[in-house]
């Protein structure tokens, strides 16, 4: 396992500088500075409507940046036509806030689609990987249902099934656990903890679960208005006196964070499934 | 000071920009590989075969109340004979393809909103996406060719059963001849009225389609998005198709 650390010395697995998108009058982005380093696991925190699915959505190019620039191995990504981005994005898995799974097909048609979709396999070795690929998430025996039939928490799973079927280099979790219960929350964390252990992908995960965080993160970082106002591994962070970070950790009330009104929109927030800006689709041919 | 456009002139140039960049994107991706036939042919049966009973009963009645309307009009003129031409040429020329193009869009094109809709609004859209497919390519492509495809043939099947119904009506109920019901029927019509009748249909097809596929596809803000993209998928794709119709008809005659 490398050292969590700021990753600045060496060439980072993704770089953001300056990052800056608007949705509207509304800013979202303000700014966002941050590396990633190759095998390394980011929590990225903050409440809701701070952004963090917009920016998660910024690194694999489904949205594109109004200033500043993404760069994941040297490639800056706005700077990517639309069929150097599909052949981009076979670095990524994703997994989204409710699973997305397609629910027309069955979890073994599922955790396939990405084999047919981006590798040139037989139609047995498709067959074999899905099923390590359910067996990784422990969800042995389950490829002939459809995600109507499964609980949230196996949704998700089947999602990260999905997500690392096709063995990408860095894995995106978008709130894995939200709406869940704590015992299915550690479930999850442990699988993700699993997977990337035995993966050595690159991951990034977004959430406001404080617990999970601490959990799965080699280093954690907290999105506040725009900005990434503090980063550090989970046990110097637990212990940053940041008052915005205390409050957040401690989930009071009262403090800095609660100075603004809330946000509306809590689910989804920006960049969320129904956000506007998605509108702007950019996979023209 | 700028001129702010109101904003209803606003959402129509907008619907209409969306229109045309979907309908571009559909022909610019349809030569690329990989060609999904079976996607295809599932489409073709959820919109051409599951419509036809509701496509045959429609025509059926449209014929047998035209029948029923012109016989005793024309009666007064003692031009009964002539029930048969009207019957025929009114359905093959325009009462079928119409008809046939407002009910797949209630039934098909609604259900194509609806599905693209929850797609988008449960990220199942960006999924493909990140999963290097084009939602376009694997979704629309399919919906529109397929419905491209299954409108002629329904309306070829309307035309049939809607000059049947014609006749029933004339020759059982009113008791005008038979021979030269039939006559009359064929004695007027020309390869080029079945022709436009079917190029119409198959417009209307490809405007169904794509405008169902387009309000899914744009949907934002949940459940209650989804439902206003269903709707405006029917209301958008009839206005779309009887305003087009007029249009075809002024070119094709």
């Amino acid at each position: 396992m490398p050292e969590p650390r700021p990753a600045t010395d060496s060439e980072p697995k993704i770089r953001i500088r300056d990052l800056h998108k608007s949705f509207g009058p509304k800013v979202v982005l303000d700014g966002v500075d941050i590396d990633i380093a190759p095998a390394e696991a980011l929590v990225i925190i903050g409440g809701s409507g701070t952004g963090k699915s917009v920016l998660l959505k910024h690194i694999i190019g489904l949205l594109r940046p109004d200033s500043g620039t993404v760069r994941v191995d040297g490639t800056a990504v706005e700077t990517l036509g639309n069929r150097q981005i599909t052949e981009f994005r076979r670095k990524f898995g994703m997994s989204f806030q409710e699973g997305a799974l397609f629910d027309s097909m069955t979890v073994w048609q599922n955790v396939a689609f990405p084999l047919q979709r981006l590798k040139k396999l037989s139609r047995r070795e498709i067959g074999d990987r899905v099923e390590e690929c359910l067996s990784m998430v422990r969800l042995e025996g389950t490829g002939d249902k459809l995600p109507s039939q499964l609980s949230g928490g196996m949704r998700r799973r089947v999602g990260f099934a999905r997500a690392v079927a096709h063995q990408p280099e860095i894995l995106l979790f978008d709130e894995p656990t939200t709406g869940l219960d704590p015992v299915t929350t550690a479930l999850i964390d442990e699988v993700i903890v699993e997977l990337k252990e035995r993966l050595h992908t690159t991951t990034v995960t977004i959430t406001h679960d404080m617990e999970s965080a601490f959990r799965i993160g080699d280093r954690v970082a907290m999105l506040y208005k725009g900005k990434i106002i503090a980063e550090a591994p989970p046990e110097e962070f637990r212990r940053l006196d940041d008052p915005r970070v205390q409050q957040f950790i401690h989930g009071r009330a009262e403090g800095p964070l609660s100075e603004e009104a809330p946000r509306t929109g809590a689910r989804g927030g920006a960049g969320g499934p129904q956000d506007p800006a998605l509108e702007t689709s950019w996979h023209k041919p | 000071m700028s001129v702010r456009m109101p904003g209803a002139v606003e959402r129509y140039f907008e619907q209409a920009g969306r229109f045309f960049q979907m309908l571009w994107q559909v022909f610019a991706w349809t030569p690329r590989p990989p060609y999904d036939w079976r996607e295809l042919s599932r489409q073709m049966v959820k919109v051409g075969v599951s419509s036809v009973p509701v496509v045959l009963l429609t025509t059926m009645f449209t014929g047998m109340v035209m029948a029923l309307q012109t016989f005793t009009t024309l009666r007064r003129f003692n031009a009964e004979s002539f029930v048969g031409s009207l019957v025929a040429l009114s359905m093959v020329r325009e009462l079928t393809s119409v008809l046939s193009g407002l009910i797949v869009a209630g039934r098909a094109g609604s259900a194509m909103g609806a599905e693209l809709g929850t797609m988008r609004v449960t990220e199942q859209i960006d999924a493909l996406e990140v999963m290097a497919t084009d939602p376009v390519h694997y979704l629309v492509v399919p919906r529109v060719w397929a419905s491209t495809i299954m409108l002629p043939l329904l309306v070829v099947m309307g035309n049939f059963v809607g000059i049947f119904g014609g006749y029933l009506v004339a020759v059982v109920l009113m008791g005008a001849n038979p021979v030269s019901y039939v006559d009359r029927t064929f004695q007027f019509m020309t390869l080029n009225d079945l022709l436009s009748g079917l190029v119409k249909a198959a417009v209307f097809g490809l405007l169904l389609a794509t405008i169902g596929c387009q309000q899914g596809f744009y949907t934002t803000g949940g459940a209650e998005g989804v439902g206003r993209s269903t709707t405006s998928a029917v209301v958008v794709a009839s206005i779309a198709i009887l305003i087009s119709d007029f249009f075809l008809t002024k070119l094709l005659f």
